[in-house]
């Protein structure tokens, strides 16, 4: 019998029946809650008078709507204070456990998961965000849903799924200095294309994969989506370990010692195959921007916008045309040459303490651009008090960026941090759409180095060579 | 759930590749905690122009296309984001098809949920199909959920493949967590069993 892959061992430990075609009832472990994609869930529950079945197994946390200045002055837009009002409403009522905006643990969802301990190896964690793929660097399955579906985990903890194929992304060698997890996750994107990973759980493999932190693993899985994958997985190994252990959700004592020798052993098979395999050699890859408005429209920082008169397919050239026009970009030029307006570091992909910890050590000693404006958003309540302790909130301050609280912020514009129409920003996030952080706003997506030296310098630099 | 059998039609086109949500529905309207009205947000970066006032060149704009229920599209429909919002606005604009060479999982599958019947059909399908629509006002199509197929005025037929379940729930309009609520018996045997295996996942977290 062949053996199985990571995917397949997780799967199949989480079948409470499955059909004859395959239709399968999968049960789901965890499930985390934010205020934009839960109201009408809970609303459905109450409606057909349903009970969650296990209201222990969530973990519930505004982050979408959250203003990212001082919290004592409250929500200024009645709209969004009445959907957070309306989550802690939902989570009372039904008895949720839930980190309110003035906890210190509040955060992004998929920052605080990981950081409380919620997330563990082995384990089905979905949440009404398509970003839940970042609990992959845990070897965990991980995985968006809708809204429905958020009421549907709560009513039954389960969710009706059709077993997705398999792919490896195997990324071997060494990455080169000062380059990172988003920059490999974004050459991927833009290798496989963003429909590229449709239809796949994605299990990442290779030497520059093992050597990357939890939290650069995190960086990693969190973008899957982006390349149309619901789920990233990396297999847990004794850095995922050592992460978990003493965090506040997780296993204590002898419960713990039992679980990691499971979690030891979920990883793939020798001899088990994917249905697909995509390889990447990390020396390859140099420090990325995007230059379109979808993250596979990427390219190394030191290339050149590209032409779309040279592109044969017609879809490519069109799709390509109608970015750069919207991104306001000339054909060739080089992508160092151009300039920004805004740098934004935070998100569910970038704003761990790591993440931070690098950038405020590119950003020590010098000052933003006067053209620039620049902010810093922690990830969570812990991410700012460890940032403050270890004296990064001032590094960033006198460097010229805003320290702000926690939340999503400017990934998505939902609460006061938005950009003007015609504003363009180097970004730690994971989505370059049109108006995503903004309506006209144009996005370039970096990595924290690399916003760190564009807010400097007021245009990209190869971080590779910046001093 | 409103069932979908089967559905004729005045068909929209929407020429461009991946359409992500965040264009479906911007997030200034996923602060709502409803799931109706959200018709104003439909395209609502790309039906006006910079100075607010409608674009004439965008479909939703156009009378000719006024009363569609289906929508034609290109690779990779509905990107990004998973909110749910976007297939509730489509769904309020009286969008009951969505016709493209394929759709984002997460989005496909919220379609489902809300009584839309997503159809994948080739690629050089779809471009016959858009040039017929954007020669012929009044273009209509027929979907036949149970036949599987897409007709046109021409009576060209395309069939197209769904998953049985999928097109079982959607043509009889099921209740999905009713459903699942009657194997309640094989969800507790499972957390049963599977409370022996890893007892760590069943540990009360709000102790």
């Amino acid at each position: 019998m062949a053996g199985k892959t990571l995917f397949d061992k997780i799967w199949d430990s989480h079948v409470v029946r499955a059909e004859a075609d395959g239709t399968t009832l999968l049960y789901i472990d965890r499930q985390l809650v934010h205020e934009v994609t839960s109201p009408q869930a809970f609303e459905g529950l109450k409606l057909a008078g349903r009970r969650p079945r296990r209201p222990a197994a969530t973990l519930a946390v505004p982050d979408h709507n959250v203003p990212t200045t001082d919290r004592r002055l409250g929500i200024m837009d009645p709209v969004s204070a009445l959907q957070i009002q309306t989550l802690e409403d939902n989570c009372k009522h039904f008895g949720i456990p839930l980190f309110n905006m003035s906890d210190i643990r509040q955060g992004i969802v998929h920052v605080i998961g990981p950081e409380q301990g919620f997330t563990l190896p082995g384990t089905t964690i979905v949440c009404g965000d398509s970003h839940t793929s970042t609990h992959g660097a845990f070897g965990a399955l991980a995985f968006g849903i809708g809204t429905s579906e958020v009421e549907h985990v709560l009513a039954t903890q389960c969710l009706v799924q059709k077993r997705p194929k398999t792919m490896e992304i195997r990324v071997n060698g060494v990455l080169s200095d000062r380059c990172s997890a988003k920059d490999i996750i974004l050459a991927i994107i833009g290798k496989i294309g963003t429909g590229g990973g449709t239809g796949y759980v994605i299990e990442y493999t290779g030497d520059a994969i093992r050597s990357l932190s939890m939290e650069g693993r995190m960086t990693l899985c969190n973008m899957s989506i982006e390349g149309g994958a619901r789920a990233g997985l990396v297999a847990a190994d004794e850095k995922t370990i050592a992460y978990i252990k003493g965090r506040p959700l997780a296993p204590k004592g002898e419960q713990f010692e039992q679980a990691a020798q499971a979690w030891r052993h979920l990883k793939t098979d020798l001899d088990a195959t994917y249905e697909a395999t995509v390889v990447l050699q990390a020396e390859r890859i140099a420090p990325q921007v995007s230059w379109g408005t979808s993250p596979g429209m990427v390219s190394g920082v030191d290339e050149r916008v590209p032409d779309p008169r040279t592109m044969v397919d017609d879809k490519s050239k069109n799709a390509t045309e109608r970015a750069l026009s919207y991104m306001g970009l000339t054909p060739n030029m080089p992508i160092t040459d151009i300039k920004i307006d805004r740098v934004f570091i935070g998100s569910c992909t970038n704003s761990r303490i790591e993440d931070l910890r690098l950038a405020a050590g590119f950003a020590k000693g010098k000052k933003v651009a006067k053209t620039v404006l620049a902010m810093v958003v922690p990830g969570s309540g812990l991410v700012k008090q460890q940032a403050e302790a270890e004296g990064l909130d001032q590094v960033f301050r006198e460097a010229g960026f805003e320290w702000r609280e926690a939340g999503c912020s400017m990934c998505l514009a939902m609460n006061a941090d938005v950009l003007k129409p015609g504003e363009r920003c180097a970004s730690t996030s994971n989505r370059n759409f049109e108006g995503r952080q903004g309506a006209g706003g144009r996005t370039h997506l970096v990595s924290p180095a690399m916003a760190v030296a564009a807010a400097i310098e007021g245009h990209f630099v190869d971080i590779r060579h910046w001093h | 759930m409103t069932p979908f059998t089967t559905l004729t039609g005045l068909v929209a086109p929407l020429d461009r590749v991946n359409v992500d949500t965040d264009q479906v529905i911007p997030k200034q309207f996923l602060k709502t905690i409803k799931r109706t009205g959200l018709r104003e947000g439909l395209f609502f970066d790309w039906r006006k122009r910079p100075d607010g006032s409608p674009d004439p060149s965008f479909f939703l704009n156009d009378p000719r296309y006024q009363g569609a229920t289906i929508l034609l599209t290109r690779d990779n429909f509905g990107c990004g984001s998973s909110r749910e919002h976007a297939p509730w606005a489509l769904l309020d604009q009286g969008f009951r098809c969505l016709i493209a060479p394929s759709f984002a999982d997460i989005f496909y599958n919220n379609c489902f949920q809300n009584g839309i019947l997503p159809v994948v059909l080739k690629g050089e399908e779809v471009l016959v199909l858009l040039k017929e629509v954007n020669d012929t006002e009044g273009y209509r199509l027929t979907v036949d959920l149970d036949r599987q197929t897409v007709t046109t005025p021409k009576e060209v037929t395309y069939r197209f493949e769904i998953d049985p379940f999928r097109k079982d729930c959607l043509y009889q309009g099921l209740d999905a967590i009713g459903l699942t609520l009657q194997h309640e018996g094989a969800i507790t045997a499972y957390e049963t069993r599977r409370s022996a295996d890893a007892p760590w996942l069943f540990t009360d977290l709000r102790s």
